[in-house]
């Protein structure tokens, strides 16, 4: 029997090994649904009106969910810019707030970069964010750094602070994690091309543009 | 205690040592696997590593290779605690190879990217243990 034993121990921790690692695999991998038709992106309804970047009426919808103290994300927010140069007209970015709850300021930040667009200056606390990020996700205090981007980029500083603590932001906040949640997701950045998910594996410049190039050949087909 | 006794007892704790790496070295690579992106406390440096260029050989991540050895030198550390010698001699030479890699790791998180990952430099604590004790064996053992 002890000549076995051994190869018992190893076994066991082998198996227990595999099997929590694949049942950890499964519990983090996200399966992503497509945008069901009710909930797909309306500009002119009224019922959402969603942060855009580029022609409201381009033919591909990039909507992503973020969170500003995730790395990736400000990574790919450098990317995007670029995607609008490089689609120009036939292209528009959609962001939707998913603050990752292991992330200590990401719903802080989340809050600010809605508070900011009470003002109309979403998309310039957005950047600043991403931008800034490495500075506030270490800041005991992040609060007090938003409140210094607000005034950097020129928002009236008081009623960004009221409207920090109001429930407006943070509704939409909520509003779009429920969105997200909704979907499937877990993980920062999720992308949607005209309603449908990218796959994790193709979450890098080649696989987004590759996306984006059968979006729009599948719109020229269709002749929208 | 007999030397027998007391290199029996190095390599169970080896092998529990090396299971607390192996639990370190599987949540990376699921983290990998799932492109999950990593926080550690907020900072952005664990994803500076493990989202580095260092971070894989080829398409397979650094840290499957690394979940791979330390269930190796868990296995080497039992057979070699029932006696099996031909798991002995792998065992130092595994844990040394072990040993560079963590050298270099290091060096590349402090010197190349300038960022520290806490779980991994977690599993270099793990792996200049497991050499500790490889070092402490009686010489009868090592070879």
């Amino acid at each position: 029997m002890k000549r076995f034993l051994p190869f018992v121990i190893v076994g066991i921790v082998a198996i227990a090994t595999l099997g929590s690692g694949a049942m950890l695999y499964h519990s983090k991998r996200q399966s992503l649904a497509a945008i069901p038709a009710t909930k797909v992106l309306a500009v002119t309804s009224g019922a959402e009106s969603p942060h855009i970047r580029g022609n409201p009426d381009a033919q591909v919808t990039l909507e992503e969910f973020g969170d500003f103290q995730c790395p990736p994300c400000g990574q790919f927010a450098g990317f995007t810019e670029e995607l609008l140069k490089e689609y120009d007209s036939r292209l528009r970015i959609v962001f939707r707030n998913f603050p990752l709850s292991a992330h200590e300021h990401a719903r802080e930040a989340a809050i600010a970069a809605e508070a900011a667009g009470i003002q109309g200056k979403f998309w310039e606390m957005h950047d600043t964010l991403y931008r800034e990020q490495a500075n506030w996700s270490k800041a005991p205090n992040a609060r007090e750094m938003f409140e210094s981007y607000a005034g950097t980029i020129g928002l009236d500083v008081d009623q960004f602070r009221k409207d920090v603590d109001g429930e407006k932001a943070k509704e939409r906040v909520d509003s779009d994690q429920a969105r997200g949640e909704s979907l499937g997701i877990k993980l920062t950045p999720s992308l949607f091309i005209n309603n449908q998910p990218l796959d994790q594996k193709d979450k890098n410049p080649e696989g987004v543009r590759s996306a984006i190039n059968s979006a729009l050949e599948q719109k020229s087909k269709s002749g929208a | 205690m007999t030397v027998s006794r007391f290199r029996n007892i190095l390599l169970i704790v080896a092998a529990i040592i090396s299971l607390v790496g192996l639990a370190d070295a599987t949540y990376l690579s699921v983290q990998a696997l799932t492109g999950e992106t990593l926080s550690c406390g907020g900072s952005p440096d664990c994803f500076r590593v493990l989202g580095s260029s260092y971070a894989k050989v080829g398409r397979v991540p650094v840290a499957l290779i690394g979940a791979t050895a330390y269930f190796c030198v868990f296995a080497f550390s039992i057979f070699a605690a029932f006696g099996y010698t031909r798991a002995r001699k792998l065992l130092i030479p595994l844990i040394g190879a072990m040993f560079m890699a963590t050298l270099w790791f290091l060096y590349v998180q402090a010197f190349v990217l300038h960022a520290y990952c806490r779980f991994c430099l977690f599993s270099a604590a793990i792996t200049f243990l497991l050499a500790g004790l490889v070092i402490a064996l009686p010489s009868s053992a090592r070879t």
